[in-house]
């Protein structure tokens, strides 16, 4: 049986895809992965996992064809809204010119 | 340990300079070193990779065992210019004092090697714990240490016996490999192993006389170093 062994360099920190080893069953595999991923303090903890209890899914990417980018889980990209926004309402406020003020004021009582 | 357990008959030669106190601790560090070697020859033909790898973690474990417990018998003798590595390799065979359960060749036989890993370990453990409870603090110290290094190689041993219990083979080492297996503990041990192991007391093949193996081991492991004799490494 293939095992994957995942390891926590430090306690809190994510587990870490370590490697993987064969072993006859659960019993081999901890004691393997205590001598290859434990025997020098180099993990806090680890995880066994036995390659047939992973789910892989090879083509994870779903198209947003719809621009639905509020339903990405790094949510909306700001900087790049903002952006967008300062540039639109640059173009569509009104434009007082002092001239113009003047211009106005000059028109006098109609 | 009392001064009484420690004391054994003197032995040839060279054991002259080494008091009878240490004389109970080259036992240990022998049967270490000479196992660890023995456990060594697996490197690079265990039967997969990982065997090897932690196989060959637990021989060198062993030499290093060896190494602690030669430290501690050269401090302990009166006579200076003893070192750990002259009491590991530059005495006669015959003044080894490991059992002949550590000196048998066993390469290329999985079954009886692990067969003999186990019974050491679980017979070292009894031995181990006894001498944590040792009056000698520096030897009580040096074997707290040593044990926790011990629980992984058991940890080994107790998963491989289990694996193999019911095959012929390794239940036939095992009967072989008894007797020779009680010599390595003191005659008070003894029930204790024969109640772990779950097995009857036999005759022991005790410690003193040494296998024919012993010499040829002796001879490719004191090798490098009797090329260049008294060199400085």
């Amino acid at each position: 049986m293939i095992f994957e062994i995942f390891r926590q360099e430090r306690e809190g920190q994510p587990f870490q895809h370590g490697g993987s080893l064969e072993a006859p069953n659960l019993a081999f595999a901890e004691t393997y992965a205590r001598e290859l991923y434990g025997r020098r303090d180099e993990s806090f903890a680890l995880w066994i996992v036995p390659r047939e209890s992973v789910e892989e899914i090879l083509d994870p990417y779903v198209a947003d064809v719809f621009d639905r980018d509020y339903r990405r889980v790094d949510g909306y990209s700001l900087k790049v809204k903002l952006k967008e926004a300062r540039e639109l309402a640059a173009k569509n406020a009104p434009h007082f010119p002092r001239e113009e003020t003047s211009a106005i004021s000059d028109l006098g009582p109609a | 340990m009392s001064e009484e357990d420690l004391i054994r008959p003197a032995g040839s030669r060279s054991e002259g300079s080494v008091p009878e106190s240490a004389q109970r601790i080259l036992e240990l560090a022998d049967d270490e070193l000479i196992l660890g070697w023995r456990n060594s020859e697996w490197t690079g033909i265990a039967p997969f990779l990982e065997e090897d790898v932690a196989f060959s973690s637990i021989a060198q474990t062993e030499i290093g065992h060896a190494r602690a417990w030669y430290e501690l018998a050269a401090r302990q003798t009166e006579r200076g210019g003893v070192d750990a590595d002259a009491l590991a390799f530059d005495r006669d065979p015959d003044e080894y004092r490991c059992a002949p359960f550590v000196e048998t060749r066993l390469v290329p036989d999985w079954a009886r090697t692990i067969a003999r890993h186990w019974l050491y370990e679980t017979a070292d453990a009894i031995r181990i714990e006894a001498l944590k409870a040792s009056g000698d603090p520096e030897v009580a110290g040096l074997a707290e240490k040593i044990d926790r290094e011990e629980t992984y190689h058991r940890m080994h041993a107790d998963m491989w016996a289990d694996r193999l219990r019911d095959e012929a083979r390794f239940r036939g080492a095992v009967d072989e490999l008894w007797p020779s297996a009680l010599g390595l503990l003191e005659p008070g041990q003894r029930d204790r192993l024969c109640e772990i192991v779950g097995r009857e007391p036999v005759e022991a093949n005790e410690r003193g006389e040494h296998t024919e193996e012993l010499r040829p081991l002796w001879e490719e492991m004191t090798m490098v170093r009797r090329s260049v004799p008294g060199a400085s490494w």
